[in-house]
């Protein structure tokens, strides 16, 4: 079950390399790696020269594509345990980049909207970023009444892992958390919540 | 009405600035505070020039919060079609205009770290509110100003004055200066907003080398002071109001049409709004698009038309108007 129509759902546009960056960030989790090796004919020496990529795989189900992307030998190949570090890292390379350097985020949802929340942070205007959503559609979401944040979620509704709420998910969506959002359906009559549906495998 | 609420104001003072440049302090005529508007909006001048009408787009220049009056300063055009010349020749202190709301098409973005702007000649009137903006809210910005010389830029001393030679950058052609505008660009922190506003040579110019240093559009911002551009005379059929205007080689298609009484939507008169979009039902002849607000596509379909700058040749046109 899905709130549907509202707007504020993120789009994501894809990859398009900038031939006038005179630096690019990847930042690239799981089957994200692939939106980049996809732009093969645009990946010459002088634009690797002038990449960094960082990579995470993501989690046991994920293919690991380290090997690809490390044979790419972009001039900074760094790959990171989990996201958060993946995160700091980035936050690290942005702080040193000026107007010249273009950031490419690819990855699940939830990836995409904490790398966002970084660069943003950072002074990146949104629009100047392409995205490209890869692999599991599964959503990060926060709940309204605990504010907790729940990973990979799958399934609508699902029970937040903080408070324990029945959740409904929203296409809802807040850019400065990165997150969707999860609303309570069985506040009236606990136990009255509809089949969860695995709606975002 | 088209072009909002009106405002009916005097001009309290009249100073002479700098070569061809006046400065315009207008009031309201009841005395009452005029609204607040945002750096880098204009207004739409509204004169009476021995009953002939006459409508010009003023950025204000003023500081946004200073609703007591708002201050414009207007470069007399060497070959004007009346509105600078009027300003400069007839209007006298404690004379009548009119003048729109405010309308904003050049705003500063508020997440930006540091803004850079680059002003050409009078392209310097949007920035000096927008100075005055970014000190207020202690925002860093630096401004970068080219003139033809000292007696033909206006203001320069005072804003280096007032913001401090660190802030402040002059280039003066007639000294041979040219303003740096590749190295200006490069190496810019992460969160920098480019703003340029003057002749369309420079505008061009630096909406260009922003691009080939790698900067993205979405940080880069531009005004052009853009004017209806004088043509050939044609006629118009405006296929609503169910009459033919004579569009007359120094009238814009919407001047022609206010002149025949029909109000017609605008806001800018700059080509830059959108407001004065018009249907292009039939066209035999080629559209000289002359805005830059319609997209290529959109120029190339022939299917709309910005009435306040572009122009026809040809043998017919019809409007949905
Ligand atoms: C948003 C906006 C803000 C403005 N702010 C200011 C301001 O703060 N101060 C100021 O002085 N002016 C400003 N202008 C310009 C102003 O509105 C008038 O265009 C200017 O004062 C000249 O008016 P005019 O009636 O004297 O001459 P016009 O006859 O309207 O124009 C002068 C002559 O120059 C020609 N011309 C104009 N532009 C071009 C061009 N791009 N290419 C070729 N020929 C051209 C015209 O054909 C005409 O013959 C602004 C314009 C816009 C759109
Ligand atoms: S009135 Fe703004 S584009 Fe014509």
């Amino acid at each position: 079950m899905l709130v549907e129509g509202i707007k504020s759902r993120p789009v994501y546009g894809g990859f398009a390399i900038d031939p006038f960056a005179r630096r690019h960030i990847f930042a690239l989790e799981g089957e994200g790696a692939l939106a980049l090796l996809d732009q093969k004919p645009a990946l010459t020496a002088t634009m690797l020269n002038r990449s960094e990529v960082l990579y995470v795989a993501a989690g046991p189900k994920g293919l690991d594509h380290d090997l690809a992307l490390a044979a790419l030998k972009p001039d900074r190949f760094w790959q990171g345990p989990t996201i958060e570090t993946l995160l700091f890292r980035l936050r690290g390379s942005l702080s040193a980049a000026t107007m010249s350097t273009r950031l490419y985020i690819s990855g699940r949802e939830g990836f995409i909207g904490q790398c966002m929340q970084v660069a943003t942070d950072m002074g990146m205007d949104f629009s100047s970023i392409p995205t490209e959503h890869r692999g599991s559609l599964a959503r990060r979401v926060q709940c309204v009444h605990c504010k907790g944040i729940t990973d990979d979620v799958r399934t609508s509704p699902f029970k937040c892992s903080h408070c324990g709420l029945n959740l409904l998910v929203r296409d809802h969506y807040s850019r400065r958390l990165g997150a969707f959002q999860g609303v309570n359906v069985d506040a009236e009559e606990p136990g009255t919540a509809p089949q969860a549906e695995e709606l975002f495998a | 009405m088209s072009g909002g609420l009106a405002i009916a104001v005097r001009v309290s003072r009249i100073d002479t600035v700098a070569a061809n440049i006046k400065r315009f302090r207008l009031v309201r005529h009841d005395g009452e505070p005029l609204p607040v508007f945002s750096a880098g909006a204009h207004v739409i001048v509204t004169m009476d020039d021995d009953g002939h009408r006459r409508r010009n787009p003023y950025s204000l220049m003023s500081a946004p919060h200073d609703t007591s009056g708002y201050d414009i300063s207007v470069l007399r055009v060497a070959e004007s079609r009346g509105g600078s010349a009027f300003l400069h020749e007839k209007l006298r202190e404690g004379d009548a205009l009119t003048i729109s709301h405010p309308v904003n098409l050049f705003h500063a973005d508020k997440r930006g770290r540091k803004h850079i702007l680059l002003a050409g000649g009078i392209g310097i009137t949007p920035f000096l509110a927008m100075m005055a903006e970014f000190d207020r809210a202690n925002v860093a910005f630096e401004l970068h100003y080219a003139m033809r010389s000292r007696e033909h830029g206006a203001y320069w001393q005072e804003l280096v004055e007032r913001y401090g030679a660190h802030r402040v950058k002059l280039y003066f052609s007639a000294e041979n200066d040219v303003l740096p505008v590749a190295s200006l660009l490069h190496n810019q922190p992460l969160g920098t907003h480019a703003y340029v506003c003057g002749p369309d040579r420079m505008t061009d110019f630096v909406l260009r080398t922003a691009r080939e240093c790698g900067w993205p559009k979405s940080n880069v911002h531009s005004e052009r002071f853009l004017a209806p551009i004088s043509g050939k005379a044609f006629d118009a059929e405006l296929l609503r109001s169910g009459i033919v205007v004579r569009v007359g080689d120094h009238e814009s298609i919407l001047e022609a049409v206010e002149a025949a009484g029909i109000d017609a939507p605008y806001m800018c008169r700059g080509g830059a709004c959108g407001q004065c979009e018009t249907a292009v039902v039939a066209c035999n002849g080629v559209l000289a698009h002359h805005d830059v607000y319609l997209s290529e596509e959109e120029k190339a379909s022939g299917r709309k038309v910005m009435i306040c700058v572009s122009r026809f040749d040809g043998t017919k046109l019809s409007l949905d108007l």
